[in-house]
Parts: structure tokens; sequence; C-alpha cells
């Protein structure tokens, strides 16, 4: 089978399983894997290594999760009491607890976690979106070289450590940072704005952090576009805004889906972030996880904040991929 | 650059002190290749750092693989010391470091640490005795026991059944900490010596503007707050731990930040003027402040209604691979001309009666390091709490960091 035909399985695969598993498709484990088996061991093979993947990575790890917040804490190694028991020899006794999960709703600071958390991400996500497309439409229709030139400058920042990246915008942020100072040294302000501790602070880590996890499915998607449906669009008497609008946008769904999700999904648990700039007066989940964990010594509880939590992140994936199922499946 | 730091690109690139020994020398040496490379003009590693079983001066018995696994707090020992260690035995210390009890704890409940000596606290110890993380010590193997004083001996006991799982590292106190002419000019006749300093809000509010911090330690701040009460610290009792939010809640608009590190540059150069703070770390900014010589001045007071002592406990984990070592180092530090170096280094006391008379004066005399008679019998342990308990403390906690 040649290359190309290849890329065309992948292709099929990405559509039917929708957008989120496209990036996985191009760039993760059957890309790999492609490349290895330049002669073919047959597309099974090729299938089986991304299901090898999502067991040994996903979903092992998950009903470990599972076990644990469904144990009972208690003073031990590893700290919380095992979900069966042998009883005799030949039952097994299985004691579920449900009371972590029930103690998340008892006290108001596990929901109004969450809620901040969605909120956040959601905010954070809908800047991406508005300073990753024009950039991404931008790198579509430039010129191949200034394209490579363009996704290498987006790549570049991972090249350092994120924490550094992270702790530069303190630096920039805070009441005597650099921001301040040049802001005070040009007469703008009297007093240095409070920045650190706030949303704001927040805002700017995230959509700086996961700006290329927006840009890069949306080029993706926008690099592939016919720009002759915008030649059509033209003659049929479209005003180029309303070319973008009918034709454009609508054609590059899937991308943006695609880079929402990349965006959103991590940003809702995202700990350092928010514990580096974040206000204190409010926590976000992945904070509350890691004080149950560290602080609280709750395995159990910490399991049940995370369970929930990715119970909350599948129900919109789900809905997403339900949708773009639909869209993909319309006569085009 | 201290401490051999070779050793922690080791750990860095393995995750897990435990790994194969050639390989971690091999990452070794490429480490220190790449450290003279930066360095430069630095001088050369002391050989023993390179081929560590060379030669062994001793004929104790150690363990056949002559390689022991430290996991101590940050800045917390004098740095001629583990070097002495490796010479005298020939035994390589991969020494590394850890900034909270927590962070020690979950990797020592989850197991497998590889670690052979680590350092939790008292109230942490206990804890994890209970949960079954140490071995006993043999104290055949620890011929410098004798050097230890028995009345803090005892004190350690009632975290540590019989002394049985630790020896005792160094100890210290959470008092005030605070900058002498701003807490001056802010209050003329501001009670240093006292618990209202930050507990009281008529007190507290006058020092809002030049900046107030508090310990990140739920348990220990809150037995402060008990002691301020006049009540038992570690009695475990919801109605106290009540009253103590209410005071805590009641002080916090005038609280800058609650954290457990950052203070101590921030009263050095003089951001903050006043911390809750452990003694060994305030005396930290002291002679940071003085280096700098900005004409900050910073002092330390145990409270006159008395402290939470802690007691950083050496221990050695029920499945270390080289506990033979770990014994022989734990014996070391026990010397008394070791433990008097790294009081004198670290500013916190150690319990090593015989050490006492070689510690340099300026901390042996300090009060506020090792404190007389009548103010030893106003401190408080903080012993480990429930786990019922530790929810609601916890709680607690979250509601005076965020404020409501």
């Amino acid at each position: 089978m040649s290359r190309q035909g290849r890329l065309a399985i992948f292709e099929r695969y990405a559509q039917r399983w929708g957008p989120f598993w496209n990036l996985f498709y191009r760039f993760g484990p059957p890309r790999w894997s492609l490349l290895l088996l330049q002669n073919g061991w047959g597309r099974n093979l090729v299938i089986g290594v991304p299901y090898l993947w999502l067991t040994l990575f996903f979903l092992i790890p998950f009903v470990i999760v599972l076990k644990i917040s469904f144990s009972e804490i208690r003073i031990a190694m590893p700290p919380y009491a095992p979900l069966w028991e042998w009883v005799g020899d030949t039952a097994i006794s299985i004691k579920l607890n449900f009371a972590n999960y029930r103690y998340l709703f008892s006290d108001s600071l596990y929901v109004s976690s969450y809620l901040y958390s969605m909120q956040v991400a959601a905010i954070s996500t809908f800047f991406c979106l508005l300073l990753g497309y024009p950039m991404a439409y931008g790198i579509a229709r430039a010129s191949p070289a200034a394209r490579n030139l363009c996704l290498m400058l987006i790549i570049l920042p991972f090249w350092t450590s994120f924490l550094l990246r992270v702790y530069a915008w303190i630096g920039l942020l805070k009441n005597n940072g650099v921001i301040n100072n040049v802001l005070m040294a040009l007469g703008i302000v009297d007093q240095p704005i409070t920045m650190m501790q706030t949303d704001f602070a927040v805002y700017i880590g995230i959509v700086y952090s996961y700006l290329p996890f927006m840009i890069l499915p949306l080029y993706t998607n926008l690099e592939k576009h016919d720009p002759t449906l915008l030649e059509a669009a033209a003659d049929l008497g479209a005003k180029p805004a309303k070319a973008f609008f009918r034709v454009t946008l609508p054609l590059s769904m899937p991308g943006i889906f695609a880079g929402c999700l990349l965006v959103f999904i991590p940003a809702v648990g995202e700990y350092v972030i928010p514990s580096l700039l974040g206000r204190t007066d409010q926590l976000m989940i992945g904070r509350v996880l890691s004080d149950e964990f560290f602080a609280n010594r709750d395995w159990p509880v910490a399991g049940a904040v995370a369970i929930l939590m990715l119970l909350m992140l599948v129900v919109p994936i789900m809905l997403f991929q339900h949708f773009q199922g639909r869209e993909l499946r319309k006569p085009s | 650059m201290r401490l051999l730091p070779s050793v922690d690109f080791a750990n860095l690139l393995s995750g897990n002190p435990s790994m194969n020994a050639n390989l971690r020398r091999l990452c070794a040496t490429a480490a220190l290749a790449l450290l003279l490379g930066a360095c430069g003009s630095k001088e050369a590693p002391k050989p023993a750092a390179q081929s560590p079983a060379a030669a062994p001066v001793s004929t104790v018995p150690t363990d056949p693989e002559k390689v022991l696994n430290v996991y101590n707090w940050s800045d917390y020992i004098e740095e001629s010391v583990v070097p002495a260690f490796e010479k005298e035995y020939g035994i390589k210390v991969n020494y590394d470091v850890f900034d909270s009890n927590e962070v020690l704890e979950t990797k020592l409940l989850a197991g497998k640490t590889g670690y052979d000596v680590v350092v939790p606290s008292a109230a942490f110890l206990e804890r994890q005795i209970q949960a079954g993380v140490f071995q006993k010590l043999d104290k055949s193997k620890l011929s410098n026991l004798k050097n230890l004083d028995p009345g803090i001996t005892e004190r350690i006991a009632r975290h540590d059944p019989g002394n049985e799982h630790s020896v005792n590292y160094l100890w210290g106190t959470s008092g005030v900490g605070y900058n002498v002419d701003k807490i001056k000019a802010a209050m003329p006749d501001a009670p240093v010596d006292s618990f209202r300093m930050f507990y009281d809000p008529a007190v507290v509010s006058k020092f809002k503007d030049c900046g107030v911090t508090i310990l990140d330690a739920p348990s220990e701040v809150l037995g402060t707050v008990l002691l301020y009460l006049g009540k038992d610290p570690n009695a475990q009792n919801p109605e106290d731990l009540a009253a103590a939010e209410k005071v805590l809640m009641a002080i916090r608009p005038y609280v800058r930040y609650v954290n457990s590190s950052k203070y101590i540059e921030d009263l050095a150069n003089g951001e903050v003027c006043l911390s809750l703070g452990w003694v060994g770390d305030v005396f930290q900014a002291r002679d940071r402040a003085k280096d700098a010589s900005k004409g900050v001045s910073i002092a330390y007071n145990i409270p006159k209604e008395g402290a939470i002592t802690f007691f950083d406990m050496l221990a050695v984990p029920a499945d270390a691979t080289h506990p033979l070592n770990a014994h022989l180092f734990i014996d070391f530090l026990l010397r008394p001309q070791i433990a008097a170096k790294n009081s004198d280094k670290v500013h916190y006391a150690n319990s090593n009666a015989a050490s006492w008379d070689r510690i340099s004066p300026a901390v042996r005399n300090d009060p506020a390091v090792f404190p007389p008679a009548e103010v030893m019998a106003k401190l408080q342990p903080d012993l480990a709490k429930s786990p019922e308990f530790t929810r609601l403390l916890t709680r607690t906690w979250t509601r005076f960091k965020t404020g409501k």
C-alpha cells in the first residue's frame, strides 16, 4: 500500500472518531508506527498500537484511581484500605465506599472550585481561540517557506521549561515587575497595577501556555481548505467577510473543536499556573486535588475528586463528538 | 555548588536513587564533566566522589554496596559533613533534598523510595511509624546514642514510643520573627514576646502595611493559636478548633500571605516586618540582612504563652537497601563535633548534650535557639492528629488561607 493510501486510512479513522483523535493520529503513536512499518505489517497491528497505548496509559491508571476512590482512608502503606478481601478460601468480600463522593457535595469548597475551574478554562479557551484563529489562518495562507518558519516559531517556546516560562510571567506582572516599572517610568500610572494573584494573571498564563494547542489543529484544518471555494463565493457576489462566515468558518469547525478541547481539558485541571499566578481566595480544582493528596493524605477523596473531574470533562467531549459526527455525515 | 551537585543530576535522571550503580556512576561522571565544563576554574572535585570504593579507611561492617541514599531538608546540613563521612567510610552518599513533610510522606507511603535515611518531623514520623514505614533502629550500632539529652529524648518519646524508630537530628520552635525598627515605628510598645503580635486584631492591624506573614503549616499554626487561647494544642477538640478558626479569620485581613519559605527573603530585605516563622529560618533572614547591610535588623522571640516544637528525626525506611550504611551515617551525625557543626551552621538546636560545649557561644547562649529551662517547660509538641481531625483542620486552614 502506498504512503498516500496509509495516510488516507488515518484520515478516515480521524473522521470517524472525531477531532480529538485527529491530532493523535497525525502526531501520536499511529504515525510513529507508520514510520516503523514501512513495509506493511497489516493494518490490524497499526490500529492495535493506539489501543495498547490507551490501555496502558489511560485505562489502567483510570481503573486504579477509580478503585482508590471507593476505598477507605487508613494509616498504612499505601494509606487506604483494600477494596476486596478474601473471606476464608473461597469468597471475596468487596466493600465499596461511596462516602468520598458524598463528601464532595457536602462541602461548598469542592463545588465552587469545580465551577471556578470551568469558568477559568472556558474564558481562557475563548481568548485562545480569539488569538489563535487569525494566527492559524495567517499561517495557512502564507507561502510554504514562511509557513514552516511560523510553525517553528509557534513550537519554539516548548523548548524552554514550562515552569520557567510561567516564572517569567511573575517577573513581568509583579508590582515592581517589568510592566509596572515601564508604566510608572512613562508616567502612565502613579501606583503599580496589581496583576499578580488575580484572575487576569491566570488567564494570561493559560492563554500564553496553551496557545500552540489551539493554533496547530486549526492550522491543520485551515491548510486543507480549497481556495477555489472562496473564489466561487466571490464570483457569486459574496463579500470577503461574508465568504469567511459562510464558507471558511463552517469548514473549520472541526479544527475549532479540536483546538478548544485541547485547551479546555488541561486548563480545567491546571495546577501550576493558578498556584504561581492565581488568587489565594479561590482555589482551582487541581489545587484542591493536591491538597487532598498531600495535606490531608486522603487518597480516596483525592481519587473521587479526580474521577468527578474526569466525568465532568468526558460528558462535554462526548457531546462534541456526537455533534461532530453528525456534521461529518452531512452530504457535502 | 555544595554537596556534590553531580549526585542530584544522577537522581534527576533516574527519578529513583536505587538505580543500577554503574548507570548512576556514569550519570554522575557525565554530570561532573558538565559541571566542570561550566565552572571552568573551579577546583577539581574530591576523588572520593568519583571512585567511592577506592580507599575505605574504616573496617566497620558496611553493606556490600558502598552507597547511601539520604533524603534531608534543603539547607539543613553543614557542607563538609557528607564529604567527611564519604571519606571516612568509603561510602558514596547520594544526598537529595525536600522542602515539605507532605512531599516526603507521600513518597514514603507509596513505598520503595530507595532512600536509606530520611528526616521527617516528629508529628509526621509518628503517623508514618503507625503505617509501618520505618524499621526499628539497631541501637547496638549507634554507639553515640549516649550523647543525647535524656530530657529531649523523653519529649520525643511522645511521638516515637520508646525512641525505637528514630533519632533526633535537629529541633526548634516557631515564634515571633520581626524587623526591630519597623515594629518599633508602627507600635512603640508592641508585645514582641507574645502571640498577641499575630492573634490580637488590635495589635496585628498596626502591622498590616509593613507586612505580616504566617507559616503554611496547618497543625503547627493552629497549635500556636490554641496556646494563645490558653488551650491544649493536642486535645483534638473540634470546639477548640472552631474558636481558633474565629481568631484566624479575624486577623486574615492583616496577613499578607501564608507561606513557609518566602518570608526568609522578605524579612531580610524589609518587604515584610512580622513573620510567624521557624527559628533557624528567621536567623537565616537576620544573617542575610546583615550581609546586605541595608540596616535591617531581625530578631526572634519565643512567645511567653509557650511555643510549638518540631523535632526533625533521622529514620530508616523498612525497605531501605543499605541499612548498615544508614546506621553508620546516623551514628556519624551523632558525633559531638559533627552535631555542633550542623547547629552552628543552620541555627537549630540539637539534642546532643555532648556537643553543646563545642557550639559557638553566639548560638549556644541564644535563648531562642537553646531555650532556658523555664521556657522549655512551656514548649508543647505537635502530636499527630487523627484522620478525622486532620480533615477538619485542613478545611479550617483552607478557609483561613482563602479568607472565606
